[in-house]
């Protein structure tokens, strides 16, 4: 019957803020900044990881990368004349890995050499990558001209290369992409596609594909090119031979990727007299990285949650001196027919109305801040829905927990005594 | 001890029945009402009068149901409401009681027009109902032009006819009214004096304490306290026109 309505109560708990504009406005400060920080910092949190769950998506969640890597021994001996280093992953191990684990779907062999490509007077040294068709599958872009290698280039032993956007556009210029005829370190290439690349942006992770990457069958790379790389370096010749330099091995089940690396680690390390290869593995990456932004997320929490705390005792301390000030009104309004329990509704709402509107507050200026960081810094900010409802629906909660005490001291006014308040 | 106007047929709108108050100060007791048996006619026109701490506050605090006694029964319109809780007395005030006080009792913050509606949004009454409902009574008390002014903008004699509306916006069996002279000029008192005496004309019961003889000669009936006790009753026959008569000769 007395079923007073929500939205008059708090249209009343507005006007009755407004009465006191500055002190409103000061009062609610405490939780503009305590919302306003937790927006702006949970958005540059999730920016973060979401950059670095980019990059790992770019790595293939699946993925397992083995590397060649030159062990330390061989660092120092090859100050020696034409001493050569002979390590890395063998075409052994790419068939042991490929014929043992029934947890891996496809496997792509890279052989990499840094070579001149010309194409008549335009020319740039790239890296050559030879691999299979597979690559393409695990390290999957865009395919914005011609097509892909395929397994019958592999069987040809064709001499055909694919080029990343950036390469082609260095090299063919203006000239139509597909169809041309290449010089990958003297010999003739046909280029048959060009592809995007995703290099360019990784500072902590290394992503397989680079700008400078041209993409050849391995059979062809192995047959041109051959295993021994040497480089010449003030007057020494720095000879190795590598047989692989990377293999990338993609396993089908999410749950299978980390007890296969650790197969593939003990394979390797019982045919590898010594280390000479490196693992990485961007599902352990991914873990971490949840990981790290879960410790992130919980210490931001608390920083944010002491600053709403802060915020909410100003709120308090406000409305209990309001309650004290006030004291006379109270007794009017209970001498009027006012229970407590609607005393109680009255300043809760007003509390709750003041966090409420403080939070929407801190909401834009947290929303405001991640933009500006980005604007200014380039750093990565993202502001997600629940980056803006959690802080919003906290503020309300606010309202509620400090103001109730309040309220409930106005409700417990002696209307007589009240009455006679001056 | 029990005192009624001269009966035309009406029924008691308050009955106390030995009713009694001790407060507890410190180690003291203090009897503020010692035992008061007495019953107010409807359409009555109460004088509670007495020097301080004669327990005439405390009486008018348990008849508007804003104390409650420590023995004895108060009947309300015949309904014993001496064993209510706080909700059900808020009800009661909210529904059957008006009040007006010596220090006019508006809120500052809200307009003359939201202090008149303040009683009809705790009944649940709808804003435009409210509105108009405000406008008529302004206009019954006189300040049909001042419903947008706030309090502080008003004379003391124009707030307490702002209070006399909020009273009557619930239409209440009894209108109490402390002191509702005390803080004003004569001629102006005798203005506020006079809505109320039209009200009681209207029918309304008004029960009012004061400490002046010449408000108190407005009243019908005068009952004067002493020591928490009813000390005498006068009570007067309906011609209304001979108190006032008084009043003026004296002056």
């Amino acid at each position: 019957m007395r079923q007073t309505n929500l939205i008059r109560n708090i249209w009343l708990g507005v006007e009755n803020l407004l009465l006191h504009k500055l002190r409103s406005f000061l009062t609610m400060l405490g939780v503009v900044f305590g919302v306003g920080s937790v927006v702006a910092m949970l958005s540059v949190g999730e920016g973060a990881s979401q950059e670095a769950l980019e990059q790992i998506r770019k790595l293939g969640s699946n993925n397992i990368i083995l590397s060649s890597v030159k062990p330390a021994e061989d660092e120092q001996a090859s100050t020696v004349r034409s001493h050569m280093s002979i390590y890395g992953l063998t075409y052994a191990d790419l068939e042991r890995i490929a014929s043992s684990f029934a947890s891996i779907g496809q496997v792509a062999p890279v052989k990499l050499v840094r070579k001149e490509v010309r194409l008549h007077d335009r020319a740039m040294e790239l890296r050559v990558v030879g691999t299979t068709p597979e690559w393409f599958d695990l390290v999957p872009r865009e395919i914005l001209a011609g097509r892909v290698i395929l397994p019958s280039d592999r069987q040809r032993q064709a001499p055909v290369a694919v080029l990343t956007e950036f390469g082609a556009r260095k090299i063919l210029a203006t000239r139509s992409a597909v169809g041309q005829m290449v010089r990958i370190g003297g010999d003739a290439f046909e280029v048959i596609g060009i592809v995007r690349s995703e290099a360019g942006q990784s500072q902590s992770m290394q992503i397989p594909d680079q700008d400078v990457d041209v993409y050849i069958p391995i059979e062809v790379a192995r047959k041109y090119f051959g295993d021994i790389i040497t480089r010449r370096t003030a007057g020494a010749h720095q000879r190795e031979r590598v047989e692989l330099h990377q293999i990338i091995v993609r396993v089908n089940d999410a749950e299978q990727v980390e007890a296969t690396a650790t197969g593939i680690e003990s394979m390797l390390a019982r045919f590898h007299g010594k280390k000479d290869y490196g693992m990485s593995v961007p599902l352990a990456l991914l873990k971490q990285a949840e990981a790290t932004k879960r410790t992130f997320n919980i210490v931001l929490g608390s920083i944010a949650g002491i600053s709403l705390l802060v915020g909410g005792i100003g709120i308090m301390n406000i409305m209990l001196a309001s309650v004290t000030e006030r004291t006379r009104e109270i007794g009017i309004r209970r001498a009027i027919g006012a229970k407590r329990r609607q005393i109680i509704v009255q300043f809760l709402i007003e509390t709750v109305v003041l966090s409420t509107f403080g939070g929407l507050i801190g909401l834009g200026v947290g929303v405001l801040i991640p933009f500006l960081i980005t604007y200014f810094s380039g750093m990565a900010t993202v502001v997600t829905w629940n980056g803006i409802l959690l802080p919003l629906f906290i503020s309300m909660a606010i309202g509620i927990v400090f103001g109730l005490y309040p309220a409930m001291n106005a409700a417990r006014v002696d209307p007589i005594i009240a009455l006679r308040h001056e | 001890m029990a005192a009624k106007t001269p009966s035309h047929g009406n029924r008691d709108i308050v009955r106390l029945e030995n009713a009694r108050k001790i407060y507890q100060m410190g180690t003291e007791e203090v009897r503020a009402l010692a035992g008061v048996s007495v019953s107010f006619e409807k359409g009555s026109f109460w004088a509670i009068m007495g020097p301080s701490g004669s327990g005439k506050s405390t009486m008018m605090n348990v008849l508007g149901c804003l104390d409650r006694l420590s023995s004895g029964a108060y009947y309300l319109d015949g309904k014993d409401v001496s064993q209510l809780d706080d909700d059900s007395l808020s009800e009661l005030r909210l529904s059957y009681l008006g009040f007006i006080f010596q220090s006019f009792n508006l809120i500052p913050q809200l307009s003359v027009q939201r202090n008149i509606e303040l009683p009809l949004y705790y009944l649940g009454w709808d804003a435009v109902r409210s509105a108009q409902r405000a406008r008529e009574l302004a206009e019954i008390v006189g300040l049909g032009g001042r419903l947008n002014h706030r309090p502080t903008e008003l004379s003391g004699g124009q707030m307490q006819r702002v209070a006399i509306a909020r009273a009557l916006t619930n239409d209440p069996q009894i209108v109490f009214a402390d002191e509702p002279t005390g803080n004003l000029d004569s001629a102006t008192g005798e203005q506020i004096m006079e809505l109320l005496d039209n009200l009681n004309k209207q029918g309304k019961t008004i029960i009012m304490v004061t400490h002046e003889p010449d408000i108190a000669a407005h009243a019908k009936s005068r009952l004067h306290m002493m020591d928490g006790l009813i000390d005498r009753i006068e009570t007067e026959t309906h011609e209304t026109d001979q108190p006032h008569q008084e009043y003026l000769a004296r002056r």
